[in-house]
């Protein structure tokens, strides 16, 4: 299982080695894998300015950044005295459709960075959150405060030497303390501002995220907004878990559209194993994606068009995810937390008639989009409420890392699925809707298209479902049939050392992406080769776009600040993990 | 002369009125019976659940059926809280306050693992069951429940009520409230001696049986126990 590295050749490779001789390096990696570029924290900015700049580089896009804390990786993997801290920037290009890990290693005392907020600002939260769960500092960083943790709490919980069970207490002193908040008596406020808080038990976020504004009667004038209110330590609790024992863990960070999540994870794995899974299990899940990003387009729709008073459609949309909720309760027993996808393949074969069961499902769906389209795209109402509002530009919708319908939207056509096509997608027709405007509406009409997209695609994928097994037959990953089990000998060792010790993955590091329905969804994985993830970081696409938040709203009026939350369609399980 | 046939009893503890024009009842029992089929939840939805709790008020299931769709997002209108999801150390002063925001008579439910018990994030941030912060009165297991299950846990509540255990319990002298904090001006935190003293540090946490709070200290230790690996 053992993958051979590579030296990937970079086009704008030689002009970096001129420009800063001997300070980066590129990384051997293996071909599954993107490619990395090693530099120190000197040079940091420096190269990151040159990977925006030069055309020939051209990184548009901040996507991630995953923090390492390498301490407890054995032997030959072990970090030297410098190197316990590990910052991997992801960028992606998306005039190139290339990805770029650009790596820094930190040591143990005061690991400290220049913050790149001035070169993406996307990097914001990322480094914000890096500092509250990792400890690395990002000097120059405008706003280094804890994100995801409340201020009572004490220490970096992600670092290996944080006891994962460790709580504090937190008090109501330790919310969030805005300096818009503080504000509110200043003398030089002639405007008789006041200071509004939205937020985190509020019908229309969703959810728990909670933004302080700053108001002139009903326009905003500052806005700060907040998350880590469902920080639930998703990124610790893997560490602790086998690899497939993550599984359940991922349908819970975007739990509108569970499979996913649990694909997008599954895929990662199977990448750092080097191993493919059957036609059917390919098939089985892309059909069963795409049901998922129907259903989480119709829940952020519908309950954004409810909270800006079309209650309707709220009845409408839900319909067919209730029929959508019956498909998958056949194929895994759950309705929402599926729990399907496994290393190698599913958990079981879909049900006999899976293919019958999911073409039935599709003229309900149609024709309950047809009423929602009916009754909004071309009201008075909603154009009112939705065209001009909530204006995100393209070069605004980069540079602070958007991806998915909210990127589209602002005329992107960034599509992971299109672009870097996996599972099934490279094999069948669609068009990737993008919208120009950037607006609610936008993301509003982009998301209606998606779903007709989908539908398209399940079509396409159900004429020519394929037969035979829906798991991989390598037996380190998957458990091997009972009648194996119980007449060779092989059969009980596999089954002997796959429950007991679980997936060996070997010992590696991956970006695996996969097209979440907010968004590039990305699994930065690393692995020691003991039966447990090392790190599993998780690139929520909720998280830049919640981030831009308070800036998009800045200026608009409270009315609108909520539909444009709701069209981003923030879901806080993946916000927070 | 032809006698009305015999009409069912209004409600439990009601007699059957056999077509005359009035019903004798107790106060209490016809101001519960009222209560139980008004109730009027405040989905204090943060995660997973709420999606489901979604589910459970929209068309397909449609909680009107149990006179509890009255949905209100203001706890001075509500008087059912529904915790649907995880709850954070950082959401715990929040959920606090919106429960004592609520006027009386007041219940809550806790839907699903995650707010019973912390679910499987046994982990730095999350609290091991809302029962720490706010009283609980019907617990509803699943990860998350079905709809079916919540409106199971809502009518088991409704029973509750009309049957004024609930309203007895708390009146009696061997309820204890849950603790909330040592100060009794001071409505956050929420959370127990036991749990509080775990976590922040400050000392060894009890054994079972060795205070009153028991049940909560038992908790604590769940918490502080060697965990999955």
């Amino acid at each position: 299982m053992s993958a051979t590295l590579t030296r990937p050749s970079l086009s704008f490779g030689p002009v970096l080695e001129q420009k800063l001789e001997g300070r980066v390096t590129v990384e051997e990696r293996p071909g599954s894998d993107i490619a990395t570029l090693v530099t120190d924290a000197a040079t940091l900015k420096e190269a990151a300015l040159f990977l925006r700049d030069d055309p020939a580089a051209a990184f548009d896009l901040f996507l991630d950044l995953a923090s390492v804390d390498r301490s407890k990786l054995p032997g030959s993997l072990a970090p030297g005295k410098d190197g316990r801290f590990q910052a991997n920037y992801i960028l992606y290009s998306t005039k190139r459709n290339e990805h770029l890990r650009l790596r820094v290693n930190l040591p143990e005392k005061d690991p400290a960075v220049p913050s790149l907020t001035g070169v993406w600002p996307a990097a914001n939260w990322f480094e914000r959150e890096a500092w509250d769960l990792m400890g690395i500092r990002f000097e120059g960083h405008p706003n280094l405060q804890r994100l995801l943790t409340h201020n009572g709490f004490v220490g970096h919980a992600l670092r290996k030497d944080y006891d994962k069970s460790q709580r504090w207490l937190c008090t109501e002193e330790d919310l969030l303390k805005t300096e818009l908040a503080a504000k509110t008596d200043d003398p030089a406020d002639m405007f008789e501002t006041m200071t509004l808080n939205f937020g985190p038990s509020h019908p229309t976020t969703h959810g728990t995220l909670r933004i302080v504004m700053r108001v002139d009667g009903e326009r905003i004038v500052a806005a700060e907004s907040e998350c880590g209110y469902l920080h639930r330590c998703f990124e610790k609790m893997s560490e602790s878990h086998t690899w497939v024992q993550v599984i359940p863990y991922t349908d819970r960070l975007n739990y509108c559209s569970p499979m996913i999540n649990g694909n997008g994870y599954a895929l990662a794995v199977e990448k750092m194993l080097g191993i493919d899974v059957p036609p059917r299990a390919k098939a089985a899940r892309t059909v069963l994606n795409e049901f998922s990003r129907i259903m989480d387009h119709l829940v952020c729709m519908a309950a954004n068009l409810v909270d800006i008073g079309a209650l309707t459609n709220f009845w409408y949309a839900f319909q067919p995810r209730e029929e959508i909720y019956g498909l998958l309760e056949a194929c895994c027993g759950a309705r929402l937390t599926s729990s399907y996808a496994r290393i190698g393949g599913l958990a079981k074969d879909v049900p006999d008639n899976f293919v019958e069961w999911s073409r039935s499902l599709l003229p309900g769906i149609r024709d309950r989009v047809a009423d929602v389209d009916g009754l909004i795209t071309k009201n008075k109402i909603a154009w009112n409420r939705l065209r001009g509002t909530g204006v995100v530009t393209k070069e605004q919708a980069l540079a602070w890392g958007f991806t998915g319908p909210c990127l589209r939207a602002s005329g992107v056509p960034y599509d992971v699925r299109k672009d870097k096509p996996y599972e099934m997608y490279g094999d069948v027709d669609f068009d990737v809707p993008i919208a120009t405007d950037g607006d609610n509406f936008a993301r509003y009409i982009v998301r209606m298209e998606e779903i007709r997209q989908s539908m398209r695609i399940i079509e396409q994928i159900l004429t020519r479902f394929p037969k035979g097994p829906v798991n991989t037959d390598d037996y380190r990953v998957i458990l091997p049939p009972k009648e194996m089990v119980y007449n060779e000998m092989e059969g009980l060792i596999y089954h002997f050392k796959l429950v007991f010790e679980g997936v060996k993955v070997p010992a590696g590091e991956i970006y695996s992406f996969t097209e979440g329905a907010n968004g590039e969804l990305g699994y930065s994985l690393v692995s020691d080769g003991s039966g447990f993830p090392y790190r599993v970081k998780v690139r929520p696409p909720c998280f830049p776009l919640f981030a831009a938040y308070e800036n998009i709203i800045k200026g608009g009026m409270v009315s609108d600040a909520v539909a444009t939350l709701g069209l981003l369609n923030i879901i806080a399980g993946e916000l927070d993990r | 002369m032809k006698t009305p046939p015999p009409q069912p009893p209004l409600g439990p503890g009601m007699p059957s009125t056999s077509g005359a024009d009035f019903l004798t009842t107790k106060l209490d029992v016809a101001v519960q019976w009222a209560q139980s089929n008004s109730l009027w939840p405040m989905p204090f939805g943060t995660a997973c659940c709420a999606i489901e709790f979604m589910s459970v008020v929209s068309s397909h299931y449609d909680l009107a059926r149990f006179g509890a769709e009255v949905v209100r997002f203001s706890p001075r209108q509500a008087d059912l809280l529904i915790v649907a999801g995880t709850v954070v150390d950082k959401l715990a002063p929040v959920l606090k306050k919106i429960y004592d925001q609520m006027s009386e008579p007041k219940w809550v439910i806790s839907m699903g693992v995650c707010a019973s018990t912390g679910g499987f994030y046994r982990a730095y941030h999350v609290v091991q069951g809302i029962d720490e912060i706010v009283p609980v009165d019907v617990y509803v297991a699943g990860c998350p429940p079905t709809p079916e299950n919540l409106i199971h846990g809502i009518m088991e509540l409704q029973k509750r009520i009309q049957s004024g255990e609930l309203a007895r319990h708390r009146a009696s002298k061997t309820f204890v409230p849950i603790r909330v904090g040592t100060d009794p001006d001071l409505s956050i935190p929420a959370y127990s001696d036991a749990v509080m003293a775990h976590m922040t540090g400050k000392k060894e946490l009890p054994q079972i049986g060795e205070t009153a709070e028991s049940e909560l200290s038992a908790k604590a230790r769940g918490q502080a126990g060697e965990g999955h690996r």
